[in-house]
């Protein structure tokens, strides 16, 4: 493919940050002391260079941490080594929100606003920075602070992370207190990573524990330590099992994957175990971006090698060589952990050509996202790894047939990968025997907003909600309960006559809600749950990738028509809005390509149809008060971000 | 045909039998809903779907309703399969389609669409007023400028619009993106599915998504080779050629007065099907056949832009 390349190059700091990604060019075709008179402005990059785009988005994180952000001549540069036309690099660039193609100060605090932080002080932290600091956005120094969605701290919230150029690691700090942020801004170093994610792992710990039962007991650096706690076992006994045990296993575990749709895991695998075409690829779908979720990254960090042991056992079952473990660009701690993990793994034979000397391969790649929620969609997240803009595919094929780069494709979430090693060290039937009968196991739960006891708990299925408040110690300082959202952002409200409703699968389809991502969140009597949801709407306009139109736009109109009811605007009438936002709602769940448009309606409609928002759904507003004052609010004037 | 040519059959395909609105229907094995609904003579609309271009399933305002399935199914993307239970005309579909083409119409200008753009819109029932008058147009070049993942809190009040300046850097085609719909058939067209070219892309994300060259330099400064095949699938004028578009600026524009010629074009050997649109014996325009078999109705820049010699 010839390349027409624009004028601007690169300075040298970047081509060494691009260099250091992807290794010096071989031949100065690709980038090396090129003569613009000579050479003109063409590059003849071959099909060793195309076939390198997967590595677009790591040489654009390369570029961005070194230089703080994307310039012309480093996009030039990355076009030219890798041999991708530059209309598409910037198309790539320009679609995650972590990258920068204009300058932009090397210091950048993510301050989050989302629907966690902002009932967990994050509102009074923006009006501090915005005193000390000045608005989102404004330089000062070689320091700017933007806000964010969020970060997957909920239960710490205020919640920030730091994105800092250079050499210096980015962290992310939760809760976070102005002072702390002014500091890091003003070049001190980020806070120190404070842990406590898990309630039931503090003393008096829950001896009964699955998935957790290494929190806070193995050291998350330490190989020997993780063996010690009985890490290995369980891929030790796959290889006595073999694929096809292995398999069976997880089968009559009847397993259901944990990422929001509750496929059938053992479906999964063997389906494709038994693809003809090769080569077979693994994916750990580690994008954990619903706004309240935070299970997989408290599993990731506190527990990495249980992630890269469950993924060689899928990979020897399913056939695959090489899996991609994709984590969102928000967790700088857990990508740390994980590559510490995934580095000894590899230098004690565990990952390799070669695994436990048992003559099976499998490697792990460790992606980092860049600020992209739809990428947790896993066709969007194949995209996002073979370096293109990540965009949603048309289902069917589906990935055990067609997914990443054209090949039959396992991918599963953290944390039912975590569910593989409990399975394979007893027996499928033996894990069965927990939880329900449709919903086997035990289920993470992300628990924050306006509760005592804010964290991941760890509850057989079957748990009901009421249950599950109590354990995290009930409302915050004995407050009435205003409203509990089921599933994060995507999920829905539930009334509390539905408390007693077992937390399954099957048990939330029946009352119409989800279990999602394993979010619930409380709100108490003094929550605006008109600017909760607004927030929720905005979320979704932001985070659409904008390919279909239902979800483009839709998500406009729709967090439009929330705005002109919350503020008692409305251009016709309240009902007429609320009509309106049923037919979107309609329009956005049939017709959108992927689960982000077809569940960015959820929440908001079941709030309407739940009455929270002082409007009924049926449009009916109560005309003998406004929205305003019958949820107790004061009036808003939109603010913005 | 010369004689003893070839027949060309095209390969032997197994016929499926399914349902569609409620009749037994036969198609090959291999065709999309979309085909065998053309066949029927079933009005489906379409935005992104082009017979040349490989289907992108963007617009999703060709949706049917198909059995087993929560969702809809786009049509031009969904083959067929034996037994299938297709509707095309339920209330869902009747929904989504009037929403798809009520979102785009309020948020982008339609008024130069394809004709039969407004014949859906009208039988759909397309209403825009309901979402309140549209927002001011954006200042050049800012929508191109916005951060993914952030937006500022609309008011409620307009309706925000993808309006903004028409864009005019050279002297062959203007992008009027106040009218892009986002179907993604220039950047195919500019890409795999003809030219190769790869001057454009879709960039940023979300509602604040443009078609974009790098850093959105001038095409001059871009890869662009003026092919205009890009033009040639835009479905609502946003890509036009500049003669064209200086005759509707200057009110000179009039459709009543023009011809259609088919004739070959004359540069190469090649033998592209030439589709001129003539106005007071000028050429104004010139297409290609989109059912040709040399060009798919794809041009090169002579074949398209090269006239002025003809009128000198």
């Amino acid at each position: 493919m010839d390349l027409h390349l624009g004028r601007a190059t690169a300075s040298t700091a970047e081509r060494a940050a691009v260099d250091a990604e992807l290794g010096p060019p071989a031949t100065r075709w690709e980038g090396g002391g090129r003569d613009r008179a000579e050479d003109g402005r063409v590059s003849y990059g071959g099909r060793d260079a195309r076939s390198q785009r997967h590595l677009l988005l790591p040489v654009l994180h390369a570029v961005q941490k070194q230089i703080g952000w994307v310039s012309d001549g480093a996009l030039t540069y990355v076009a030219q080594r890798l041999t991708v036309p530059p209309a598409e690099v910037y198309g790539v660039a320009t679609f995650y929100s972590m990258l920068s193609i204009r300058p932009r100060p090397g210091r950048v605090a993510h301050v989050c606003d989302d629907i966690a932080c902002r009932i967990g002080g994050a509102n009074p932290l923006i009006d501090q920075l915005t005193a000390d600091f000045g608005p989102a956005g404004t330089p000062r120094g070689d320091a700017t602070w933007i806000r964010s969605p969020c970060l997957g701290l909920c239960e710490r919230a205020p919640a920030v992370m730091f994105q800092l150029a250079g050499d210096e690691a980015d962290e992310s700090h939760a809760p976070a207190a102005a002072n702390q942020v002014n500091a890091v801004l003003g070049g001190g170093s980020p806070a120190v990573f404070v842990p406590g994610s898990t309630p039931q792992t503090l003393p008096p710990r829950d001896e009964s524990l699955r998935l957790l039962r290494r929190i806070g007991v193995a050291d998350p650096d330490s190989l020997d330590d993780y063996r010690a706690h009985g890490g290995y076992e369980a891929l030790r006994r796959a290889l006595q099992l073999g694929p096809a045990g292995v398999i069976r296993e997880i089968t009559d575990s009847k397993l259901m994957g944990r990422g929001g749709a509750a496929f059938p895991t053992g479906v999964k695998w063997s389906g494709v175990a038994s693809a003809p075409a090769r080569p077979h690829y693994l994916i750990c779908n580690a994008d954990e971006s619903e706004p309240g979720t935070f299970k997989d990254r408290v599993l990731m960090e506190e527990d990495p090698f249980a992630l890269v042991e469950a993924m060689t056992i899928a990979g020897y079952a399913a056939g695959c060589e090489l899996g991609y473990l994709y984590i969102r660009g928000e967790y700088p701690l857990a990508t740390r952990r994980l590559e510490g993990a995934i580095a000894q793994a590899r230098a004690r034979g565990l990952l390799g050509l070669d695994v436990m000397g048992r003559g099976f391969a499998f490697d792990i790649v460790l992606r980092r996202g860049a600020g992209a929620y739809i990428c947790g969609e896993e066709t969007a997240l194949m995209n996002s790894i073979e370096g293109y803009r990540g965009e949603p595919r048309n289902k069917p094929p589906f990935p055990t047939v067609a997914g990443l780069f054209g090949k039959p494709t396992l991918i599963n979430n953290v944390e039912t990968l975590f569910n593989v090693l409990d399975v394979i060290l007893g027996t499928g039937p033996a894990y069965a025997t927990v939880g329900t009968e449709k919903s086997t196991g035990t289920k993470l739960f992300c628990v924050s907003g306006c509760v005592t006891s804010p964290g991941v708990y760890e509850v057989p299925f079957g748990t009901t909600l009421r249950e599950m408040i109590d354990l995290a110690g009930g409302v915050r300082d004995g407050r009435p309960l205003q409203a509990l959202l089921l599933g994060g952002a995507a999920g829905t409200f539930v009334p509390e006559e539905q408390f007693d409703t077992p937390l399954t699968f099957e048990g939330t389809r029946e009352i119409g809600a989800s279990l999602g991502s394993g979010v619930i969140m409380l709100f108490d009597d003094t929550v605006d749950l008109v600017d909760i949801l607004t927030r929720v709407a905005g979320f979704f306009r932001d985070e659409s990738c904008g390919q279909c139109v239902p979800c483009r736009v839709g998500t406009v109109r729709q967090e439009e028509a929330l705005i002109r009811i919350g503020t008692g605007r409305s251009n016709g009438s309240t009902a007429a809005d609320v009509e309106l936002l049923a037919e979107l709602s309609l329009v956005m769940k049939d017709a959108s390509i992927c689960g982000l448009g077809q569940t960015a309606p959820a929440a908001l409609q079941s709030a309407l149809a739940l009455n929270l928002l002082g409007v009924g759904a049926s449009g009916a507003a109560d005309t003998s008060t406004t929205p305003e004052s019958s949820t107790g609010n004061k009036q808003r004037t939109p603010d913005a971000s | 045909m010369r004689r003893n040519a070839p027949v060309m059959l095209g390969a032997i395909r197994r016929m499926l039998d399914f349902e569609l609105d409620g009749e037994p229907v036969r198609a090959p094995e291999g065709s999309t809903i979309l085909d065998v609904c053309r066949e029927q003579g079933i009005d489906t609309p379409t935005l992104c779907y082009l017979d040349n271009l490989t289907p992108v399933n963007a617009c999703r305002v060709c949706m049917v309703e198909v059995d087993g399935s929560r969702v809809l199914v786009p049509s031009c993307s969904r083959d067929v399969e034996a037994g299938m239970v297709v509707k095309t005309d339920t209330e869902r579909v009747r929904h989504s389609r009037k929403m798809v083409l009520e979102l785009l119409a309020s948020s982008t200008d339609m008024s130069l669409a394809e004709d039969a753009v407004h014949r859906w819109m009208d039988s759909y029932g397309v209403d825009i007023k309901r979402y309140g008058p549209p927002g001011p147009p954006a200042a050049a070049g800012e929508r191109d400028r916005r951060q993914a993942g952030h937006h500022h809190v609309p008011d409620g009040l307009t309706a925000e619009t993808v309006a903004q300046p028409v864009k005019i850097d050279n002297e062959l085609y203007v992008r009027d993106y106040a009218r892009c719909i986002l179907c993604y058939k220039c950047v195919e067209a500019c890409g795999e599915d003809a030219q190769n070219t790869f001057a454009i892309a879709v960039a940023g994300r979300g509602f604040d998504a443009t078609i974009a060259t790098e850093f959105d330099v001038t095409l001059p400064d871009s890869a662009c080779v003026y092919c205009g095949n890009c033009i040639a699938v835009c479905p609502t004028g946003a890509l036009m050629p500049k003669s064209e578009y200086d005759m509707r600026q200057a009110g000179t524009w009039d459709e009543t007065k023009q011809d259609q010629v088919t004739t070959v074009c004359t540069f190469c050997g090649v033998g592209c099907n030439l589709e001129l649109t003539t106005q007071d014996n000028r050429i104004v325009r010139v297409d290609s056949p989109i059912d040709h078999s040399i060009t798919n109705g794809h041009l090169c820049i002579k074949g398209r832009f090269g006239y002025a010699h003809v009128q000198n």
